[in-house]
């Protein structure tokens, strides 16, 4: 038991090492003129729900996503989009591996993108989708691209081809 | 006949060494022969008058065309100004290689409408390379570093047409020292997405008058002149862009009347990553002392490509 809390640990504190300098490189909006621009925590929970299915209906990326949990990426996602749009939430930045006993191992941006190998086309064709998302629900080009601008460097963590 | 069967010859000359270039430059960057169309919508810029993917008359950092590092893009343009007493027509081809490296080929045709220069019918070819050489303007939105690129032009005047009765067959008979010339450039590209902006400075060295269209360097002088050049855009939306546009030149030949910048205001629309449409409204100052009038007005850009 106490072995398993540190590995658990372990894992964490080297995710958290690994996520340090690509995290460092956003801060999150200090106000939450986008976060209000999105709608709050519906408006980002109907943007998430809308972009799921497109990437998931994506050729250029789907396959991507083949052994991915999507209900967890959702809710990392609406995590993410809250935090660096200024809302009052938390992103983790953990993903846990999808297995059948639900105890994958945890992952951090960089190390869950490590063995994709993504293109820098198939990060903007995502960033697409997500812009497209953003536009359905009505919301300002402005903002949308206030929420790009936070999400565009992640490129250096995601693209790894 | 034997003239045109030579230009032909000469172009497919060109066609096939821009072919072998681009061959060779595709496997020293290993990169898909698949056209991956992965940038975003709109960072391939339009096409500028010159040939170069930019602005509209300013040539931008960015490489045209929609292949990331791994792919490859190319586009073709066709562009009509037309001003109260002259017009300008522009056409060519680009291809961006790797997201790193851009040729181009334009040829430009300048006319006169307006008497004594009713006939006047002035050709000029430009060869472009543009290499990308720093930073990233789309992904590094968490720092103030631009996209760099330098790039040269290599411009060749055709001849004047229309003035045969005066005599005048070329730029040289009008003052130019020359009907050839190459313009350097550096050019900054950065888009801001936090305030919805593209921002871009260029610095271009160039002897060349009105564009080269009256040829390089002149009676008033013959040196290399640093121009300034600038582009702002604010981007309405994915699809469509507002912007102005400033690009000063030298004034080396006494026929080119009180040379000044070009500005312009442009709306450009992107509806697909196959097709853009830029409108602008140009102001090109005087242009020669042989028609004082202020020159200005529409400008309309058809980009197609991938």
């Amino acid at each position: 038991m106490m072995t398993l809390t540190k590995i658990t640990a372990l894992i964490l504190l080297s995710g958290a090492a690994l996520a340090a300098p690509v995290a460092s490189a956003q801060t999150p909006y200090t106000d939450d003129t986008v976060y209000q621009g999105l709608g709050g925590k519906d408006g980002i929970k109907h943007i998430v729900d809308t972009f799921i299915p497109m990437v998931l209906a994506d050729p250029r990326i789907k396959d991507s996503f083949a052994d991915f949990d999507m209900q967890q990426l959702a809710v990392r996602l609406g995590e993410q989009f809250c935090e660096f749009s200024g809302g009052p939430c938390k992103y983790t930045g953990k993903y846990r591996d999808k297995t059948m006993d639900g105890v994958g191992t945890v992952r951090d941006m960089a190390t869950v993108h490590q063995d994709l190998k993504i293109t820098n086309a198939q990060f903007n064709a995502l960033a697409e989708d997500l812009q497209i998302a953003m536009e359905r629900n009505n919301v300002p080009s402005s903002v949308s691209n206030k929420l790009i601008a936070k999400l565009a460097p992640m490129q250096r963590a995601i693209v790894t081809k | 006949m034997q003239n045109n069967n030579n230009t032909v010859l000469r172009r497919t000359g060109a066609v096939l060494a821009l072919a072998a270039t681009l061959a060779a430059a595709g496997d020293a960057l290993a990169i898909d022969s698949t056209p991956d169309m992965g940038k975003f919508l709109a960072t391939g810029g339009v096409s500028e008058v010159d040939g170069a993917g930019g602005g509209g008359i300013t040539p931008w950092a960015l490489i045209t065309g929609y292949g990331t590092r791994d792919s490859w893009g190319a586009n073709a343009h066709y562009t009509y100004l037309k001003t109260q007493d002259y017009s300008l027509g522009s056409y060519g081809v680009a291809v961006g290689i790797a997201d790193r490296v851009e040729l181009s080929l334009a040829q430009q045709q300048f006319e006169g409408s307006a008497a004594p220069l009713n006939h006047l019918n002035i050709k000029q070819d430009i060869i472009g390379v543009k290499v990308r050489v720093a930073g990233d303007a789309v992904y590094e939105q968490d720092s103030p570093m631009p996209q760099l690129a330098v790039g040269v032009q290599y411009k060749r005047n055709k001849g004047v047409g229309g003035l045969g009765a005066l005599g005048v067959t070329n730029v040289t008979q009008l003052g130019a020292r020359d009907d050839h010339g190459y313009d350097y450039y550096v050019s900054a590209t950065k888009i801001l997405f936090e305030q919805s902006l593209l921002l871009n400075g260029t610095l271009r060295a160039t002897k060349a008058n009105q564009m080269g269209i009256l040829g390089f360097g002149g009676d008033k002088g013959d040196d290399v002149r640093i121009m300034p050049e600038a582009s702002a855009a604010y981007l309405i939306n994915r699809k469509l862009a507002l912007g102005a546009e400033y690009r000063n030149q030298p004034h080396n030949l006494g026929a080119d009347a009180n040379a000044r910048g070009y500005y312009d205001v442009f709306l450009a629309y992107f509806p697909t990553k196959n097709v853009s449409l830029t409108a602008a409204y140009a102001n090109l100052g005087q242009i020669t002392i042989f028609n004082t009038r202020n020159q200005s007005g529409w400008y309309l850009s058809l980009q197609t490509g991938f």
